[in-house]
């Protein structure tokens, strides 16, 4: 099953519309809530990410048998030093992002603990790409 | 710890329906942050997050790490899109005049248990 979902930067008010999608499509299909719980936070973060520093993004989400991917595109500022964004506390999020409880350097390391694949690209004035993928099952 | 009892010891309002009249004792652990990230990394169930951040992010955090009830400290009004994020969630929204500090303290003398 394929999702795909349009996000707007600076919409707060909406931001988090897609994880929440994603958390119910996985509940229905009774996955492990620890494991709905390790994607939805990828996610979610993710999504922020998007809201918070890009112009506009797309996230695609593509449950399968064993895995859940998820890819998500950006438009925006993309990121100067990608390993200085992986470390925790760096952040360059604005002042409105950080009112919204965001923006504390935590976004990227949070994906990467809860993901089991994620690989990130992205290119200075254009945008940010990352590829989640998180097993369904440990075997 | 009951919903009725973290009421009563915090002075709280409750302000949305179904979901704050849960009468269970499945409260057993909080967490005080207004960062929403650090709130991210639990993975405890059971537990309650007592903060100063009143948005519509403070409700989407809570369903994104499963936390069924928000206590909203030092006299924050959480709005119609907070509480109607809250209802369809399943998580309650209290709103009390204390601090975060004055929140944390009671529950903690209460026996709510703290994650670190």
């Amino acid at each position: 099953m394929e999702y795909v979902f349009e996000i707007n930067g600076g919409d707060f008010s909406s931001g988090g519309n897609a994880s929440s999608t994603i958390k119910r499509a996985l509940k229905e299909r009774n996955v492990d809530p620890l494991v709905i719980k390790r994607i939805v936070v990828a996610l979610f973060e993710a999504e922020i990410n998007v809201v918070a520093h890009a112009d506009h993004g797309t996230i695609t989400v593509i449950i399968e048998e064993h895995q859940v991917q998820m890819f998500v595109k950006d438009f925006g500022p993309g990121i100067e030093d990608i390993e200085l964004a992986m470390s925790e506390g760096y952040s360059t999020a604005s002042d409105t992002v950080r009112e919204m409880g965001f923006g504390a350097g935590m976004g990227l390391p949070n994906i990467k603990k809860n993901a089991d694949v994620f690989e990130i690209e992205s290119v200075k004035g254009l945008g940010t790409n990352a590829h989640i993928i998180i097993y369904l099952k440990n075997d | 710890m009951l919903m009725t009892e973290i009421i009563k010891r915090i002075e709280a309002r409750p302000v949305c329906g179904d979901a704050c009249s849960l009468n269970t004792n499945e409260f057993e652990f909080a967490f005080a942050s207004d960062l929403m990230s650090d709130v991210l990394r639990l993975m405890r169930d059971n537990t309650m997050l007592i903060t100063g951040l009143c948005n519509v992010q403070t409700v989407r955090t809570a369903e994104m790490a499963e936390i069924k009830l928000i206590i909203i400290a030092r006299g924050k009004k959480a709005d119609a899109q907070m509480i109607k994020l809250a209802e369809e969630s399943g998580i309650c929204l209290l709103e009390t005049d204390y601090s975060v500090y004055r929140v944390s303290g009671e529950l903690y003398s209460y026996g709510i248990k703290p994650l670190y």
